[in-house]
């Protein structure tokens, strides 16, 4: 087990090295240059030099990414070119909506899928199998903003229910805070739930069609018996790899839901800072997201292998 | 065979469009009216028209040929350098080429398309042809495992053996013994990644990152109904149907072709 995690460790280690290389060569070494977009183009060369220097755009390429690497793991992320702020700080703001956000969307995804998933698997070929997968099948198939903003139309415009959009803060109390999070948490939540109810349903179909589940039949327990004692522990595991995979996937579908309902989260930071050519704070919140994906995948893995010891023999 | 019938009927109602928006389309989707703003679906314009009087059914028929071109292209890049790069590691399999694809693969894999798609925006610019490369970028690992994990086992097979005693190397096995095989896997996954891609375009289109004006394309389409929600929901309405149903209909007609390829999983899925 040891050694196992150790050799994980270290590839965890290496992909967040060459993610970081990625990210930093694609965003500093390309074309546009933030001090002379930000002066705008009648700025004087000793300004726009002077301002170069402020910024830290003057030295090579190799100490600019060790800077900017070396800053990451002290937890420095620099500071914004436009608002003259450090990075991480805008970040720390932004995370308190966009994390929430994305925990809140990935239980409400599961309360939903698993019930439904177990449901349509042990009733297989009935109408309530038929109506689950006709539903996830549409659900896989809405793009979730336009689902969102038909919400909007419905519980916000027509029936008042929910505010529109934009986020009360966390000062306005837990429930309020979080009723401004639900829309836009279901909007998130719809297409994962939907794969994630199929992902369930498919993986126990196949568990349930083992040996070892006749001999708990043959036994003597009921079909529901079999089902819940011996068949969806075992169905679980692609299930799991799923739902780390959908963190990323819910991440980033933040970004597009957060502009839905003006939500002041990382996804509005990565666009505000695009078009201000703020490359220190995109290049930042990609780095976390690319930092957090990869740290859940590697998570996953490592829950595998407690799960299933033949795991661990694998890479 | 039913989904395959309805998913195919679907996919070639909007490919129809597609094809005939370039010979004809109810109203020209460019040319302002105001006179006739934000009118709801009549006789002269099915679909109603937007706020800058544009008939709704003319821009969704122009919007398709955009989703489909960016989604077909994006699919085309994943194709054709994952395929090869798939081919590569299952020919070396276990060597230090395999183990690179294979690692550069998860790399890309790590980063949520989306946040490619951003990053090329960022740094080049939001254009149609910056979110082909982007989804594309995405497809590459995609279609590089499936190939890999299917020229696998077939490598194992006793007529792939023949061929080598034959003495053909590893290039010329791989072009004409394995790649054959694993062309129904391909296809069967190039319309799912077909599906994907047309919901990617339309999410970046959304945000501004897509195509741009005068460009129509159905996420920007619904961007622009955003704000007149509440006193024009048909502008809201049709290009969300036009996404929903062309990516229902790809769908389906995914699991179909896949039923259809092989008969040993129809029993399993449905």
């Amino acid at each position: 087990m040891l050694h196992y995690l150790l050799k994980r460790l270290l590839s965890l280690a290496v992909s967040l090295v060459v993610a970081s290389l990625v990210i930093f060569l694609a965003l500093e070494v390309v074309p546009g240059d933030p001090a002379a977009y930000m002066l705008g183009i009648n700025a004087q060369e000793d300004t726009l030099a002077a301002l170069r220097e402020e910024l830290g755009l003057n030295g090579s390429v190799v100490e600019r990414y060790l800077s900017w690497a070396g800053g990451l793991l002290q937890g420095d992320f620099g500071t914004s070119y436009t608002y003259r702020t450090p990075v991480a700080e805008m970040i720390g703001e932004r995370l308190w909506i966009s994390l929430p956000l994305a925990l809140y969307a990935l239980t409400l995804s599961t309360l939903i899928a698993f019930p439904a998933g177990i449901w349509a698997a042990s009733k297989r070929g009935s109408p309530v199998d038929v109506t689950v997968m006709g539903v996830t099948q549409l659900g896989v198939a809405i793009p979730n903003f336009w689902f969102a903003m038909l919400m909007v139309l419905v519980f916000a415009i027509n029936l008042r229910w929910f505010s529109a959009g934009g986020f009360v803060g966390w000062d306005a109390g837990f429930l309020l805070a979080m009723k401004s999070l639900t829309l836009p948490a279901i909007a998130l939540a719809l297409p994962q739930a939907s794969i994630l109810a199929r992902v369930m349903r498919s993986s126990l179909l196949d568990t349930l069609s083992e040996d070892f589940i006749r001999t708990a039949r043959a036994k003597g327990l009921s079909k529901r018996q079999a089902l819940w004692r011996h068949a969806l522990r075992n169905a679980l595991i692609p299930v799991l790899t799923i739902i780390g995979l959908q963190f990323s996937f819910l991440l980033a579908g933040a970004i597009i839901i957060e502009n839905v309902f003006f939500l002041p989260g990382l996804g509005r930071l990565v666009f505000q800072s695009i078009s201000a050519r703020d490359l220190i704070v995109v290049e930042s919140v990609v780095m976390l997201l690319v930092f957090a994906v990869i740290v859940v995948n590697f998570l996953v893995d490592l829950a595998y292998a407690i799960v299933d010891p033949r795991l661990r023999g694998r890479r | 065979m039913r989904n395959l019938w309805l998913g195919g009927v679907l996919t070639a109602i909007f490919a129809g469009m597609a094809v005939l928006s370039f010979l004809w389309t109810p109203y020209d989707p460019t040319v302002l009216d105001i006179a006739n703003k934000i009118k709801t679906p009549s006789t002269a314009h099915p679909l109603g028209t937007d706020h800058f009087g544009r008939d709704i059914l003319s821009m969704i028929m122009v919007g398709a040929r955009t989703s489909i071109a960016v989604a077909l292209v994006a699919v085309g890049i994943g194709m054709g350098l994952g395929v090869p790069l798939g081919l590569t590691a299952a020919a070396r399999k276990g060597g230090l080429l395999d183990e690179l694809i294979m690692r550069g693969n998860d790399l890309v894999f790590a980063f949520p398309s989306l946040l490619i798609a951003i990053m090329i925006t960022a740094v080049f610019g939001a254009s149609a042809v910056n979110a082909i490369i982007a989804i594309g970028i995405f497809n590459i690992p995609v279609f590089a495992r499936l190939t890999r994990s299917g020229a696998l086992s077939l490598w194992t097979r006793d007529y792939v053996m023949a061929a080598r005693v034959a003495g053909k190397g590893a290039t010329r096995i791989s072009v004409e013994h394995i790649l054959p095989n694993v062309t129904n896997l391909l296809i069967v996954q190039g319309t799912i990644q077909f599906s994907l891609g047309i919901l990617a375009e339309a999410g970046l289109s959304y945000v501004g990152l897509g195509a741009q004006p005068p460009t129509a394309s159905w996420g920007r389409m619904l961007a622009d109904s955003q704000t007149m929600i509440s006193f024009a929901p048909h502008m809201a309405l049709f290009p969300g149907l036009a996404i929903l149903l062309t990516v229902l209909g790809l769908n389906l007609m995914g699991d179909g072709l896949r039923d259809m390829f092989d008969p040993k999983l129809r029993r399993a899925r449905s």
